[in-house]
């Protein structure tokens, strides 16, 4: 880890950002500290793409403030480009240029040293595993290996500060895991990392995370620190008929939330009402089950339980 | 159309494909009952979509058999065409019809007469709760409405049997929920549901996953069973260690 952690690298201050009528971004207010990565966490259409787009200057910037290491994003666009790495959700790799080709070419772009960009990239297929494939076209790559060279590209000129969005995308869960390691590796070099992602399991492999939906963040910190924010007992019911238990219990208005889990539900009960009422409520619908008893929350009953609050239009 | 009396909805026997030298479908052999979820899960290039390919007679096998609905994929699969749906996360609607017109113009596709697709319509719109939005641009909608519209589409023609191809990645948690409670109760109406996801969390909400790896089947059970066999939490970490036990 680096020894500057606690410094604040990106940040945003009651920042909005509208397409016409749709507000994409509702004042948002959040920072990346040095050597952490930071999860922005939520479904597509919940403002990550616009968030990560303005602070890396690609978008003009209308209401609040963003700042890199404390200068203004507004500013001075031209140094947040040349010193953040970014990482767009279509990236563009040249597809008839070798592996080796398109790390050169983005080397150039970035006018780092040829020598230097040499080493650099040799660096990099030690973090990627590419070395044996410099010589393929990327277009002849797997989903997971182009999304590795993308990466690549964009760490040729030494970036300290790389900004992801959702990286991990349409990748299978091998390719997915490695990716993570390869970012991981990076924060152990002093690499501030800001990732935005779908996946709400990827959020216990951020240090801090931001909760972010209908344009806002709706909650941000630690991965394990967010879960104890549950503010009820949440209970675990396992059952080879989910749907059917699920039914049973939204008519017996015995709970507070129940969601479907996997192969169970999720509950909390409504005020007064007991774990017995709920198996009581399933015996006499011949429902039976496998575990019924207190779960700990995970980012998804917390991400449920925002989005009620946020009044979600489903 | 309904599966074929006293068949499986799916089953195949050391179902093969080659291209050249490479095994892409490796002997692959399983069934899948009437009204299931079956889970195919797979690193990518582990032969998922090829599998899935010669399921809907896209693709000729290079040994092996199989029946989709009870009709052999080789010979029969004209009979085959009708009796599945196809719903993947890019969907195709047109954005600039209604929802009703783009229900409209699947059933078209698929030689509905328009008293046929109106009365399927209506019982479909019913079941996903799209009544209220028929006359509404389908550009308008939130996402998982949209994709509460695509199956809507993959299922006008009544087939016995869906393919979901990442069906709700990308979207909220309570879309999601939304959208499962649907395919439970397609489930209970009979139907059968093939899904491929690389989203492990709708591989939970599967009554049996088979993990498939360099063109071979390494495990189908339902989620409960394989978590306990790996003594894992979720699914994720089923995957990763029946691959790599599989290498």
């Amino acid at each position: 880890m680096c020894n500057s952690r606690g410094e604040v690298v990106l940040e945003a201050r009651n920042f909005s950002r509208s397409y016409g009528e749709v507000k994409a971004v509702r004042e948002v207010s959040f920072s990346v500290l040095r050597g952490e990565i930071f999860g922005l966490i939520g479904p597509d259409g919940g403002g990550k793409t616009t968030l990560l787009r303005s602070l890396v200057s690609l978008l003009s910037i209308e209401k609040g403030e963003l700042f890199f290491e404390g200068r203004s994003v507004a500013r001075e666009p031209e140094l947040v480009r040349r010193r953040i790495g970014y990482m767009p959700q279509r990236f563009s790799l040249y597809q008839d240029l070798t592996v080796e080709e398109n790390l050169r070419f983005f080397g150039d772009l970035f006018d780092v040293d040829r020598k230097e960009a040499e080493g650099r990239i040799e660096e990099l297929y030690g973090f990627s595993g590419l070395k044996p494939f410099s010589r393929r076209r990327a277009g002849a790559l797997s989903g997971g290996m182009k999304q590795k060279l993308a990466l690549s590209c964009m760490l040729v000129h030494s970036p300290r500060v790389i900004v992801l969005d959702e990286p991990t995308f349409g990748v299978d869960p091998v390719s997915r895991s490695e990716f993570w390691q390869i970012l991981f590796r990076l924060r152990e070099g002093g690499t501030t990392i800001l990732v935005s992602t779908a996946y709400m399991d990827e959020a216990g492999l951020c240090d801090r995370v931001g909760l972010m939906y209908g344009g806002r963040i709706l909650a941000s910190d630690a991965p394990e620190l967010l879960n104890s924010r549950f503010p009820r007992d949440l209970y675990g019911i396992r059952t080879g008929q989910p749907h059917l238990v699920l039914d049973a219990l939204e008519e017996s208005r015995l709970c507070g939330d129940c969601h479907l889990f996997g192969e169970g539900v999720h509950l909390t009960l409504e005020e007064n009402r007991s774990p017995g009422e709920v198996e009581a409520c399933l015996r006499e619908r011949n429902l039976g089950w496998t575990f019924f008893g207190p779960v700990k929350p995970g980012i998804e009953d917390l991400f449920l339980l925002l989005m009620k609050g946020e009044g979600h239009g489903d | 159309m309904g599966i074929r009396e006293g068949s499986a909805a799916v089953e195949v026997r050391e179902l093969t494909k080659r291209f050249g030298d490479f095994t892409a479908v490796d002997r692959v052999s399983f069934t899948v009952g009437k009204g299931e979820i079956f889970g195919f899960l797979g690193a990518n290039g582990a032969g998922k979509t090829t599998t899935i390919r010669m399921l809907c007679g896209l693709l000729a096998p290079s040994g092996g058999e199989g029946s989709v609905a009870g009709y052999d994929i080789i010979g029969e699969y004209g009979k085959i065409k009708g009796r599945i749906g196809y719903m993947s996360q890019k969907f195709s609607l047109y954005n600039d019809l209604t929802v009703g017109e783009n229900i409209e113009f699947y059933g078209g596709i698929y030689g509905l007469t328009p008293g046929e697709i109106r009365d399927r319509s209506g019982e479909l719109f019913a079941i996903i709760g799209l009544e209220e939005l028929k006359g509404k641009l389908t550009a308008s909608l939130p996402m998982g409405w949209k994709q509460r519209l695509a199956l809507c589409a993959g299922l006008i023609h009544d087939p016995a049997i869906i393919f979901l191809d990442e069906p709700t990645s990308g979207v909220d948690p309570l879309s999601r929920r939304n959208f499962w409670k649907l395919i439970y109760r397609l489930s209970d109406m009979g139907k059968t549901v093939f899904v491929t996801t690389h989203y492990m969390d709708e591989a939970e909400y599967c009554h049996r996953l088979s993990i498939m790896k360099g063109g071979r089947i390494l495990e189908m059970d339902s989620p409960h069973a394989l978590k306990g066999k790996y003594g894992a939490q979720n699914m994720q970490e089923v995957f990763l260690a029946s691959l790599k036990e599989g290498s």
